[in-house]
C-alpha cells in the first residue's frame, strides 16, 4: 500500500498561488498572473491524475472492494480522548473523482481566461481569487470529517462572492454576489445545526465513524432515531438539515434565486464553480453521507428526490423561455443538479440497489464536462457579440467553427445522444429511478426531452436563425480555442470511462448494462426535442411568438421565473423586516441602549456627588481627616473585642 | 503635686486639644486657624510632660519629646506664616474662602 | 484643698479660657493676646510640675517667637483693626458638634482609667542633664533626633525665605 501523503499538495499548491499572487501580483505579475496560476495549477492536474491511476488501478482495491485511505490525519483540538477535532484527508472513489474533475476544469478554465480575461486591470485579482476557489474546492472533496467540511464550505462560499462580484463596479455585479452569499449562508445555517445533531448523537466528527456508527445498530443509532422534537426523529431532522445545506449550494428549490444572478461574474468563472464544481458541492455531500441517508434515513432521502425532480422539472421549464444566455444555462445546470439528486434519491444501498448512486457520479462527472464546455463556448460568444442576449446573436456558425462544433458536440451530449457521455449517465439515472420509483421515472423522462428542446432552442439561435455582424470578426486567441477542444475531446469520451467499475455506493464494482430497449424512450423524446427546436428556431421565423401569446399567462410566469424571486422579496420585507427587523431595531435603541445610557446616567450623577467632597475649603477636609479618624477609633475601640 | 490625679492633668490637655480643634473648624482667617493649631500642639506637649512627671519621674523621656515638638513648631509656624504671607500677596485677602481655587 | 491644687486649677481656667477666647473673639489682634495669655499659662503649669526647663523654652520659644511672630504677619497683612466675619451658625453647630463628640469619646476612655502614679524620687533635671542626655549616643540619648531636628530648622529657615520671597522681575 503506497503512501498518499503527497496528496495534501494537491490543495495546497492552489493555496501558494493564492498567497503569491494575493500578496504581490499587483506589483510584480500584473501580466504574467496568468502564467503562473496555470503552471502551478498543471502541477496539480498531473498530480490529480496520478493519484486517481495509483488509486483506481494499481492499489485502491482490498479484496476487490474500493475502500476508503485516509491519506493524512492530524489532530487539531482535543477535547478528551475520543471527542477531537482533526484535520484528515481521504482518499475514496468519489473524492479521487472529485480531485481529477476539479483540477482539470479549473486548469481549463484557467487557459481560457488567459485570453478572455486579457487587458483586464485586476487580472492577477482573479487569478488570485480563482487560485483560492480551487483550493477551496478540493479541500471540501478530500475532508475526512464533517466540520473540516463546513470549513471548506464557507471557504467555497467566499470564493464565490469573491469572483461574481469580481465587476464590483456594476451594482447589478454586487447585488448578485450579495444575494449568493446570503443565500447560501441562510442554508449553511440548516447545514450547521444538522452537523451539530448528528456530531451530538454519534459523539463523533469523523464520516467514517459517524457512517459505521449511524448504520449499524448501536448505542448512537438508538439514541438518534428514538429522541424525536416535533414527532420527527432526530436522525430525519439532522440529515434534512445537512440536506438543506446542500441544497442551497446546488441550488435546490426554493434556494435556487442565487444561480441565475450569479452569472453576472466573468464566464469563466461560471464555467468553473457554478456550472461544474462549487454547485455540485451539495452533491457530493449528499453522497459523501449516503450510507446514512440510504440505511437509516430514508425520510430524508425521500425529501432529496422530490426536491431534486421538482427542482429538475422546473428549472428546464424555466429555460425554455429565457433569452439571455448564460441564464439558459445556469437553470440547465439547476435541472442537471436537481437528476443528480434525485439520482441519488432513488438509490439505495448495495449492490444493485446502488446504481441511482453510480449514475449520479457519473452524470456528476459528465456534466462537468460538457456543462463547462458550454459556458465557455458562450462565453467566446459573448466575447464576439458583446452582449448577453440572444437576439443579438445568430447565423455566428460562419464567424467561429471551433466554437460552433463544440457548443454542438456540447448540446448533444447533455441531450443524451448517443455515443455521448450524456448518453450514457442519464441512461443509468432514469434506469435507476424506473426500478424504484414510477413517478420520479416520468417527470425524469420529461425534464430530459425538455432539455433537449431548449439547449437546441440556444444552438440554433445564436448560430443559425438570422444573420449578424459581429463586432470582432475573428474567434479567439489560441488559448481560447485549446481548452474547448480538450472538452469535446473528453466529453466524446468520458462515456466510455468503466464508471460504475469504479464508484459504487459500497465499493464493489458493478457491472452495468445498456439496454436499447430501454433506451429508446429518451433518446426517442430527445430526437423530439431537437426536431422541434429546429422547427421552431433553426430559421427566422413568427412560431415563436406566435406560440408564445398564444401561452399568454403560462408563458409570462415562466419568463418571469415563476414570481419565485418576488416571493422572497416580498417575505423579507413585508414580514422578516416589519416584524422581527424593527421590532429588534426598536429594543435595541429604546432598550438596551437606555438601559447603558442610564448605567452612565447614574455614573454621572454619582460622580457629581462625590466631586463635591473636593470643594477646595480647607476646614472641610479637616473635618472629614476628624471624623475618619474618629471612625476609626470607634471601630478599633469599641468594636474589637 | 499629689493631690491633683493625673487625669486631671489629662482632662485640660484633652480640653485644650479640642478647643482648638473648634477654632480650626470655625475660624474664616488663617493666622486665626495657625493660633489654633498651636493650641492643638502646645496641649500634647502638657500630655508628655505630664505623663513623664506622673509615671516615669526618673525619666527624661517625656522632656525631650516636648523640646522636640516646640522647635518643629516654631519651624512650622515661621513656614506657615511665609506660606499665607505669599498667599495674601496674590490674592489680597487671608480669608479661606477665597483661596478656594484647588477644588474639582 | 492644698493650695497647690488651687493653683493647678486656676491656672488650667487661664489655660483654658485664654483658649476659648483666643478662637471665638472677633478681633484678630485680641485673639492673639488671648493665645498669648493661654501659652503663659501654660508655663505656669509646667512650673507647677517642676519642670522649669520645659517652662523657661515654653516662655522663650512660644511666647516670645512664636506669638510674636504672628502678631507680625497681623500687621503684614493689615489685618489689625478689622473685625472678622462671624462664621455662619450652621458652621458654628456643626463644628461644636464634632467637637463635642470627640471630647466626650476621648474623656470617656481616659475617665476610668486608674493611672499608676509612680512615687520614685523625681530625677534632678539640670540644664547639665538634659544636654548630656540629648548629645549622648547611648543611654537614651537624643542625638539622632537632635541632628534631624536641625536639618529640618535648616530647610524650614531656606523654606521660609524662598518662600517669602518677592521676585523682582515680575511687575507689581
Amino acid at each position: 500500500m503506497s503512501n498518499y501523503a503527497y496528496v495534501v499538495l494537491i490543495p495546497l499548491l492552489p493555496l501558494a498561488s493564492f498567497f503569491l499572487l494575493g500578496l504581490f501580483g499587483r506589483k510584480y505579475f500584473k501580466t504574467s498572473a496568468g502564467a503562473i496560476g496555470t503552471i502551478i495549477l498543471l502541477v496539480s492536474t498531473v498530480l490529480s491524475f496520478y493519484i486517481a491511476y495509483e488509486y483506481y488501478f494499481v492499489d485502491g482495491k482490498v479484496d476487490g472492494v474500493y475502500r476508503q485511505i485516509v491519506a493524512l490525519k492530524h489532530t487539531w483540538l482535543e477535547f478528551y480522548p475520543g471527542i477531537s477535532i482533526d484535520m484528515n484527508i481521504i482518499l475514496d472513489p468519489i473524492s479521487v473523482m472529485m480531485i481529477v474533475v476539479v483540477s482539470f476544469i479549473s486548469l481549463m478554465v484557467h487557459i481560457f481566461s488567459l485570453g478572455y480575461m486579457k487587458g483586464e486591470e485586476r487580472f492577477s485579482t482573479y487569478y488570485c481569487f480563482l487560485s483560492l476557489f480551487t483550493f477551496s474546492m478540493l479541500g471540501l472533496v478530500l475532508s475526512g470529517n464533517i466540520l473540516q467540511i463546513y470549513i471548506f464550505w464557507e471557504l467555497v462560499g467566499v470564493s464565490s462572492y469573491l469572483l461574481i462580484g469580481y465587476y464590483f463596479e456594476k451594482p447589478s455585479a454586487v447585488a448578485a454576489s450579495k444575494k449568493a452569499f446570503i443565500v447560501t449562508r441562510l442554508a449553511d445555517l440548516g447545514f450547521l445545526i444538522g452537523i451539530l445533531i448528528l456530531a451530538f448523537h454519534a459523539e463523533t466528527l469523523d464520516f467514517a465513524t459517524l457512517i459505521q456508527r449511524l448504520t449499524t445498530p448501536s448505542t448512537q443509532l438508538v439514541s438518534i432515531t428514538t429522541a424525536s422534537f416535533l414527532g420527527i426523529s432526530f436522525l430525519t431532522w439532522g440529515l434534512t438539515l445537512v440536506f438543506i445545506g446542500g441544497a442551497g449550494k446546488s441550488a435546490m428549490f426554493p434556494l435556487h434565486i442565487w444561480l441565475p444572478d450569479a452569472m453576472e461574474g466573468p464566464t469563466p468563472v461560471s464555467a468553473l464553480i457554478h456550472a461544474a464544481t462549487m454547485v455540485v458541492a451539495g452533491v457530493y455531500l449528499i453522497a459523501r453521507l449516503f450510507p446514512i441517508f440510504a440505511i437509516s434515513g430514508h425520510g430524508a432521502l425521500n425529501v432529496v428526490k422530490y426536491v431534486g425532480v421538482f427542482s429538475a422539472f422546473l428549472a428546464a421549464i424555466i429555460a425554455c423561455t429565457q433569452t439571455d444566455i448564460k441564464r439558459v444555462l445556469a437553470y440547465s445546470t439547476m435541472s442537471q443538479i436537481g437528476f443528480m439528486m434525485f439520482a441519488l434519491g432513488v438509490a439505495d444501498f448495495g449492490n444493485e440497489e446502488g446504481l441511482g448512486y453510480t449514475g449520479s457520479m457519473f452524470h456528476l462527472f459528465t456534466h462537468a464536462f460538457f456543462k463547462s464546455l458550454l459556458f465557455l463556448c458562450a462565453g467566446a460568444v459573448i466575447h464576439m457579440v458583446h452582449s448577453n442576449e440572444m437576439d443579438d446573436m445568430g447565423g455566428l456558425r460562419k464567424f467561429m467553427p471551433v466554437t460552433h462544433i463544440s457548443f454542438l458536440i456540447a448540446c448533444l451530449a447533455i441531450s443524451g445522444i448517443p455515443p455521448l457521455s450524456g448518453f450514457f449517465s442519464k441512461e443509468e439515472i432514469l434506469l435507476a429511478a424506473f426500478n424504484s420509483d414510477m413517478a420520479v421515472y416520468i417527470l425524469g423522462l420529461l425534464t430530459s426531452g425538455l432539455t433537449a428542446f431548449y439547449m437546441f432552442r440556444l444552438y440554433f439561435s445564436v448560430f443559425w436563425n438570422k444573420d449578424t455582424i459581429p463586432h470582432n470578426g475573428k474567434e479567439g486567441t489560441l488559448t481560447m480555442k485549446v481548452p474547448l477542444i480538450i472538452l469535446s475531446v473528453a466529453t466524446v469520451l468520458a462515456g466510455f470511462v468503466p464508471f460504475s467499475m469504479l464508484v459504487t455506493s459500497d465499493g464493489n464494482p458493478l457491472r452495468s448494462h445498456i439496454s436499447i430497449l430501454f433506451s429508446i424512450a429518451p433518446v426517442g423524446l430527445a430526437i423530439l426535442g431537437i426536431l422541434l427546436a429546429a422547427f421552431f428556431y433553426k430559421a427566422a421565423n413568427e412560431r415563436p411568438a406566435k406560440i408564445a401569446s398564444s401561452l399568454g399567462g403560462l408563458y409570462h410566469a415562466a419568463y418571469s421565473k415563476f414570481y419565485i424571486d418576488e416571493v422572497y422579496v416580498f417575505i423579507t420585507r413585508k414580514i422578516i423586516f416589519n416584524l422581527i427587523g424593527r421590532p429588534a431595531a426598536w429594543i435595541d435603541r429604546n432598550i438596551i441602549d437606555a438601559f447603558m445610557n442610564l448605567l452612565a446616567a447614574v455614573t454621572a450623577k454619582i460622580a457629581n456627588l462625590v466631586r463635591g467632597l473636593q470643594s477646595g475649603k480647607i476646614q472641610y477636609y479637616t473635618l472629614y481627616f476628624f471624623a475618619g479618624i474618629v471612625g476609626l477609633a470607634v471601630i478599633f475601640i469599641y468594636m474589637r473585642k | 503635686m499629689n493631690e491633683v490625679p493625673l487625669n486631671h492633668v489629662l482632662f485640660v490637655s484633652t480640653a485644650l486639644f479640642f478647643i482648638g480643634m473648634y477654632g480650626l473648624f470655625t475660624r474664616r482667617n488663617m493666622i486665626t486657624m495657625l493660633m489654633s493649631v498651636e493650641l492643638i500642639l502646645n496641649s500634647v506637649n502638657i500630655n508628655f510632660v505630664a505623663f513623664n512627671k506622673y509615671l516615669y519621674p526618673d525619666k527624661l523621656d517625656g522632656v525631650f519629646f516636648a523640646i522636640f515638638i516646640i522647635t518643629i513648631a516654631a519651624a512650622e509656624a515661621a513656614v506657615a506664616i511665609a506660606i499665607i504671607i505669599n498667599l495674601y500677596r496674590s490674592h489680597h485677602s487671608i480669608d479661606v474662602k477665597d483661596a478656594e481655587e484647588m477644588r474639582f | 484643698m492644698s493650695a497647690s491644687a488651687v493653683f493647678f486649677y486656676i491656672l488650667s481656667i487661664s489655660i483654658l479660657g485664654g483658649g476659648l477666647l483666643a478662637v471665638t473673639t472677633k478681633k484678630i489682634f485680641r485673639s492673639a493676646i488671648w493665645l498669648l495669655f493661654s501659652l503663659i499659662g501654660i508655663a505656669g503649669l509646667y512650673f507647677w510640675m517642676q519642670m522649669e526647663f520645659i517652662a523657661a523654652v515654653q516662655i522663650i520659644v512660644y511666647v516670645g517667637g512664636i506669638v510674636v511672630l504672628i502678631i507680625f504677619s497681623i500687621f503684614l497683612t493689615q489685618q489689625s483693626g478689622k473685625q472678622m466675619a462671624r462664621p455662619s451658625i450652621v458652621r458654628i453647630a456643626f463644628s461644636s458638634l464634632a467637637v463635642c463628640i470627640g471630647f466626650a469619646l476621648t474623656y470617656s476612655l481616659l475617665r476610668p482609667y486608674v493611672f499608676q502614679t509612680s512615687s520614685i524620687a523625681p530625677v534632678d533635671m539640670r540644664v547639665r542633664t538634659i544636654g548630656n542626655q540629648m548629645l549622648s549616643t547611648t543611654e537614651h540619648g537624643y542625638v539622632l533626633p537632635l541632628e534631624v531636628i536641625s536639618v529640618l530648622l535648616l530647610a524650614a529657615m531656606i523654606g521660609c525665605i524662598v518662600i517669602a520671597m518677592k521676585i523682582k522681575t515680575q511687575g507689581k
